[in-house]
């Protein structure tokens, strides 16, 4: 789950990270508002939606007038913004934040995330804020910095200075950015989160050290213990389908191909697009409609692959093991009935009953194509779905 | 032989009496698992199953002297019941449990170093020695005792290997499905090493998927200590970046975690990769068809030449010397066919690593031996 820049740093200000004062704001007329409650001559006006390079796709302006805050609000509110992270589809702007301008001496990197091969969490930091960190780490690796910690102890401030002295920082600085830290850890922990990115974390003129930007992730498995962050949940950024399936427990995943696919198992549902690739075709979808199976989800999981008007044909792979095959039969035979599917639909059916189940499938007089194992499964999804 | 599970094993459930317990317990004991009891705190005395219910996994060990455990219990307690169980002295913790948050599961991580416990999951289908045991959610009639190890970070993925190797009459030694979350206990290379240590396991298929670097991993610890024969797929190739593939540690991250990567690295550590599930039990009876005509093949030319190996010497070579040398030739003998296997240009590349390794082989042994290793 992904929190708004602006619920972000709430939560920030909350664990004692500093960050320029600002308010969301819905309509021009409360930009200009919390423009004026924040006073000063500079503000920047920032599109909220849940991706980054928001910069160059024009959702970020600094107005030195009421009117340009005005004006700048107008501009995004309501439209879609396309950044180099969103796709070429983007996301709907329906809020802006308006902060104060921050007079910026430095542009640092700070992030606090799961380094997986060692099962702890990580604090890197970087002296090229502002930039893609990725490439940082790809070009200048020896411009990370990071500093591992232990769960039992957190984070040392040796830990702290080591990284604030690799920064650069010196005087009061130094103890700024340990403050930092420590918010985004308490933070990280107290709300699960399962990452902190702060880019840029900025030195200002005065030497004050700010988070300019954040960048929330919510541990998904840990959202039903976090009822305030989930409130901030905002589907609007979310892909509708995906949302759709998060409902009835489905996991969906939407991409730009054209044969959907069903399956049971993550890792299965993830071989079965591979396969569709490997045999000429391009999968529309990730599914996995889980281990229990039944007629309900099966009916959601087709209303929902059929929502998708680029779907030229459908595979289903089930490989039955506790669940059997043949109720799964009866779940896609009235499923296929109720929504009325116009696209071919390729079954593969394995495991516990597979052939009292390919025979129910045979027996329906629905246009369902039996396959017999994976590779035919995928070779026939690709022609049909070349011939639909 | 085989890992981690045999007969012998004397199973435990924690979340016993819930739904899902009480299913997968009675799928276990039908399958020929030895469950001695469960756990479910506040329903102590009690019988489920036929079968004894704790209210501690203390009581439970010490009133059945049980060594493994299969947790059961809801995601907001498992972290709990994991940590109960080491305390209680099991020594394999299976945690089918799926959701567990991930700040628990690092600290479960770090607690667990104090135990002599080994933990598999959390989210996953479990571990099965066919023929003798199994301690999970999988299902038992597809797989056969036999001679081929699995490990997999999936599911129904995982059936479909054994699936396979059933049918091509290979057999498994023992399944592991070591789960799709990011922090997890026992990872790809803990069971490698175990796989390679069982004597009776004589080839290794491993499932793994998008996600941080548990494959390069493995894939490095195969290159340097692993003789036998393995075969590798990787689920992923097409997903998107930054998304979340229905596993908590499926996800591409900051361009990690690629499934070309892992792919990359186990053909670089001479592993037979394969690029569609389906071949995954096909190119294990090809590996060891080929290990096996080339290791005759050696023992024909020792026969032929005997000056150059005289009989008496390994006469008196232990049993494990020998073994060495006929999994050496074995791992020769791979080379070969990994090349057949393999794209153009992956052929070309092993080709290429071949030629520059030959020298080698003549002027030393040793290394020559690491190097086809390597290129297996």
């Amino acid at each position: 789950m992904n929190l708004h820049e602006y619920q972000a740093k709430e939560l920030f200000r909350r664990f004692g990270v500093a960050v320029p004062a600002g308010h969301v704001a819905s309509t021009p007329a409360e930009a200009v508002a919390a423009a004026k409650a924040l006073g000063g001559s500079i503000w920047v006006v920032k599109a909220q939606v849940h991706a980054g390079g928001r910069g160059k796709a024009g959702g970020v302006k600094v107005c030195k007038t009421l009117e340009d805050v005005k004006a700048a609000t107008e501009a995004m509110l309501g439209t879609v913004l396309v950044t180099k992270q969103t796709g070429p589809e983007g996301l709907p702007v329906h809020q802006v934040y308006v902060e104060v301008g921050s007079k910026i001496k430095r542009e640092l990197y700070l992030s606090l995330l799961l380094n997986r091969d060692r099962s702890r969490l990580a604090f890197i930091a970087s002296a090229d804020g502002g930039m893609d960190i990725e490439e940082v780490a790809e070009h200048t690796p020896e411009r990370i910095l990071r500093v591992e910690l232990h769960p039992a102890v957190g984070l040392s401030g040796y830990q702290a200075r080591e990284l604030a002295f690799g920064l650069g920082l010196e005087g009061p600085q130094i103890a700024a950015f340990e403050k930092v830290m420590r918010g985004i850890l308490a933070f990280y922990l107290a709300h699960d989160a399962s990452l902190v990115e702060v880019n840029p974390l900025i030195v200002t003129e005065a030497g004050d050290v700010l988070a300019l930007d954040a960048k929330i992730n919510i541990d998904p498995n840990a959202v039903y213990r976090q009822p305030d962050v989930a409130q901030y949940r905002d589907t609007t950024q979310e892909d509708a389908r995906e949302v759709e399936a998060s409902k009835h427990d489905l996991n969906y995943v939407s991409l730009d191909g054209d044969i959907a696919c069903m399956v049971n198992g993550a890792g299965l549902a993830m071989a079965t697009m591979d396969l569709i690739k490997l045999h000429g075709g391009s999968p529309a979808n990730f599914l996995d409609v889980g281990g229990g199976a039944t007629k309900e989800r099966v009916t959601a999981a087709f209303q929902l692959i059929l929502s998708n008007p680029n779907v030229k044909a459908i595979l289903v792979n089930i490989f039955g093991g506790i669940v059997r095959c043949d109720i799964i039969a009866e779940g896609i035979i009235a499923a296929v009935k109720t929504v009325g599917v116009e696209v071919p639909v390729i079954v593969r059916l394995e495991g516990t009953n597979a052939e009292l189940a390919r025979a129910q499938l045979a027996a329906s007089g629905l246009a369902i194509t039996p396959a017999s194992d994976l590779t035919d499964a995928a070779t026939k999804a690709v022609s049909l779905a070349a011939g639909h | 032989m085989s890992i981690l599970l045999s007969k012998k094993s004397r199973i435990i459930v924690q979340g016993f009496t819930g739904k899902q317990g009480t299913f997968h317990s009675e799928q276990c004991i039908a399958y020929g698992s030895q469950l001695v009891g469960g756990v479910t705190p506040g329903r102590g005395g009690q019988t489920h199953l036929g079968l004894p219910v704790f209210n501690t996994a203390h009581d439970a060990v010490k009133a059945t002297g049980a060594d493994v455990s299969m947790i059961y219990v809801p995601a907001a307690g498992a972290a709990d019941a994991i940590l109960e169980a080491a305390d209680a002295g099991i020594k394999l913790i299976v945690c089918i449990t799926e959701g567990i948050p991930v700040n628990d599961m690092i600290r479960v991580k770090e607690a667990l170093k104090g135990y002599d416990a080994r933990l598999v999951g959390p989210n996953c289908p479990g571990v099965i020695t066919p023929g003798e045991a199994k301690v999970g959610i999988m299902p038992g009639f597809i797989h056969k005792p036999g001679k081929i190890g699995i490990v997999s970070r999936s599911g129904t993925l995982t059936y479909e290997a054994v699936f396979q190797t059933t049918r091509l009459g290979l057999g498994q030694t023992t399944c592991v499905g070591i789960g799709g979350d990011p922090v997890r206990g026992l990872n790809f290379v803990d069971v490698l090493a175990l796989f390679e240590a069982d004597p009776k396991t004589e080839g290794i298929i491993m499932v793994g998927e998008i996600g941080g670097s548990d494959e390069e991993a493995g894939a490095e610890y195969i290159r340097k200590h692993v003789t036998k024969p393995v075969v590798a797929y990787i689920a992923g190739v097409t997903a998107p970046p930054g998304k979340r593939m229905g596993h908590a540690g499926a996800v591409i991250a900051g361009g990690k975690g690629t499934a070309a990567d892992k792919f990359a690295a186990l053909e670089a550590a001479g592993v037979t990769t394969v690029h569609s599930p389906a071949e995954l039990g096909s190119a294990m009876v090809k590996l060891l068809a080929a290990r096996k005509a080339k290791a005759k093949a050696k023992r024909a030319k020792a026969k032929a030449k005997p000056k150059a190996k005289p009989k008496a010497s390994i006469a008196v070579q232990s049993k494990s010397k020998a073994k060495a040398k006929v999994s050496s030739a074995k791992a020769k003998a791979a080379t070969k066919v990994s090349a057949k296997t393999k794209t153009k240009t992956k052929t070309k590349a092993t080709a290429k690593a071949k030629a520059k390794v030959k020298p080698v082989v003549k002027a030393q042994k040793r290394p020559a031996q690491k190097a086809a290793r390597r290129g297996r």
